[in-house]
């Protein structure tokens, strides 16, 4: 079975970014691998250690710096990745799932790959599209929000999280999308001998403006603004002027 | 009750004989209906921000036909139970065939968001998803960022496909579906795939999504067990639901459907009580459009507190019990 696993350059989580002159301001902002990525290349380099995959290719779209999140999914355990090179921003200001899931799409034929792993959504962009759209386009099933795989690399079964609970299901055949949710596993740090060794594995390069794909937004960014800020608050100083406060202030109880 | 309904078969082959003008009446995708046959309170939400869209009619599509509908809705669409999100995905294709409507909505819930992106590829749309506001018939508002920053996009297409945030929009309240017209869809079963089993859970506790009032942990409760003291101050208080941060959930303390933030539920309740929640930027993401915040943490510098609109520093298992007991029944 060969998994490729999509991975994000994202903006770090625990990073607040500020809005200015109409955009989000990226400079010197700390970058990481979107955490959903990470449990998915997590789940690929087990489902290869359990050996039902061959082979984990690790696949990202972004500009040179993103070599980097190719590095740390090469680290975790992927045998090779593929970079698709652009200069345009993938935080949905730019280049949208549109564009980015008919770039998957090209690369998982070119590779016949039988599971693609995706995240849930990336942190910056908040879309969580890629996947399902993905699987729509290649016509495949998709099980979004696993929390568990189960597979012998011909079928698998999927428990995922639903609005109200898990439901499980099952792919009769492969190839299909899963995207990733946090239950599914704890992703492993690096070792530094696996840093070493992921510096010498193929990393294929590729320019997007050369794929033949449309890459330009269907959905045009107007404007960005920082959201109205709630009024202040205040400290109380015991559980009966909170009380007081909650019914004769804020009149949310009797 | 049925007999002033009309139904007529439509399959993907034959060409759809509705008297209304369908480019530009807009289509709402309904969540799947409780056990009781209800629609979801996302639903009603999704046909409000529908009706902000300028179409000239609103249409229902849902597996079965539920007991009452959305005021408003002009004529359902009915494709039957039980099939996963590449049928639902299928059924809105079919609905959508020969004539496209101007707008075409769902909820942003986990349901929402695996069925909008393959409609997307199979319709070959560009969805705007998370839409807080409308602006106008071709244009939204949407977070990114976890909510730190907003969007306010503009969609090409022409047709619209969007999933709206329940929280930002009022329930159109439900109305007898008497006198509207209901047309079954034909659709073609999706082989690649089976539904196994499902665990919901306690089917008696309030739902998240729709509680006017939430008490959530974070991992101060230290336990899954401690979590019952959030339970009893949720009975005590009414009409509330308990939720979590991703801390407790990712400790187990808490089950997945009810941590609240970016990647989990966005939730805006009359009231939130965050307890033992430091605050992070993913958690206030999920529930800093709720009314009324308290805060419930003994660290003072704790993130929550810049959303509070009240915050008391103070021991969680003095604090809470403390308040249960005070609290008029």
């Amino acid at each position: 079975m060969k998994i490729l696993v999509g991975v994000k350059r994202v903006v770090d989580y625990a990073v607040k970014v500020r809005v200015q002159n109409n955009t989000v301001d990226l400079k010197n902002i700390k970058m990481s691998l979107n955490p959903f990525c990470e449990i998915a290349i997590e789940e690929a380099v087990r489902l290869k250690e359990q050996k039902v995959a061959d082979e984990v290719v690790a696949m990202t779209i972004g500009p040179k710096q993103a070599t980097e999140t190719l590095r740390t999914a090469l680290a975790m355990g992927a045998d090779r990745a593929i970079h698709i090179t652009t200069d345009l921003r993938t935080d949905y200001m730019e280049l949208q799932p549109f564009a980015v899931s008919q770039i998957f799409q090209k690369i998982v034929e070119e590779e016949n790959s039988d599971l693609v792993l995706l995240g849930k959504q990336g942190i910056d962009s908040d879309c969580g599209q890629t996947g399902p759209m993905l699987a729509g386009l290649l016509g495949w099933p998709q099980v979004t929000f696993a929390a568990n795989i189960e597979t012998d690399g011909k079928s698998m079964t999927v428990e995922r999280e639903t609005d109200s609970g898990t439901e499980t299901i099952k792919i009769s055949q492969l190839p299909a999308v899963v995207t990733c949710d946090l239950r599914l596993n704890e992703p492993r740090y690096a070792t530094l001998p696996n840093i070493m060794k992921a510096k010498k594995k193929k990393v294929d390069t590729r320019a997007a403006e050369d794929m033949g794909i449309d890459l330009a937004p269907r959905n045009q960014v107007l404007e960005v603004y920082e959201p109205p800020p709630r009024k202040e608050g205040i400290m109380v100083e015991n559980m009966d002027e909170l009380i007081d406060k909650l019914k004769n202030e804020a009149g949310v109880i009797a | 009750m049925l007999s002033r309904t009309t139904r007529t078969l439509i399959s993907s082959s034959t060409t759809a004989t509705s008297a209304c003008r369908r480019w530009a009446s807009t289509l709402v995708v309904s969540e799947p209906l409780s056990k009781d046959g209800t629609l979801s309170a996302g639903t009603q939400s999704t046909v409000t921000a529908a009706s902000q869209l300028g179409g000239d009619s609103l249409t229902l599509l849902v597996e079965e036909m539920p007991s009452q509908i959305p005021e408003g809705i002009s004529n359902v669409l009915v494709y039957g139970k039980g099939g996963l999100s590449e049928y639902v995905s299928s059924a809105v294709q079919v609905a959508a065939e020969g004539s496209p409507y101007g707008h075409i909505v769902a909820p942003a819930s986990k349901f929402g968001s695996t069925i909008v992106p393959r409609i997307a590829a199979l319709l070959s749309l560009s969805p705007v998803t998370d839409v807080i506001e409308i602006v106008s018939p071709d244009t939204f508002v949407r977070p990114i960022y976890a909510g730190n920053a907003l969007a306010k996009v503009q969609a090409s297409d022409t047709t619209k496909l969007l999933s709206v945030r329940p929280t930002s929009f009022d329930k159109t309240p439900l109305v007898d579906a008497a006198g509207a017209d209901v047309q079954e869809l034909d659709v073609p079963a999706f082989a690649g795939s089976e539904f196994v089993s499902e665990s919901t859970g306690n089917a008696d506790k309030v739902d998240l999504g729709s509680a006017s009032r939430i008490v959530s942990g974070g991992r101060a409760l230290k336990s899954g067990d401690n979590f019952v003291l959030l339970d009893e101050l949720a009975t005590k208080l009414g009409d509330c639901a308990v939720g979590a941060s991703r801390a407790a959930v990712d400790a187990g303390m808490a089950p997945n459907d009810t941590q609240v933030g970016q990647t989990g539920k966005v939730v805006a309740p009359d009231l939130y009580i965050a307890v033992g929640i430091s605050g992070a930027i993913q958690h206030l993401s999920g529930m800093r459009d709720s009314k009324t915040i308290v805060a419930i943490n003994t660290d003072p510098d704790a993130p929550i507190f810049s959303v509070a609109d009240y915050g008391l520093k103070a021991d969680l298992f003095e604090a809470v019990p403390e308040l249960t007991g005070k609290l008029k029944t």
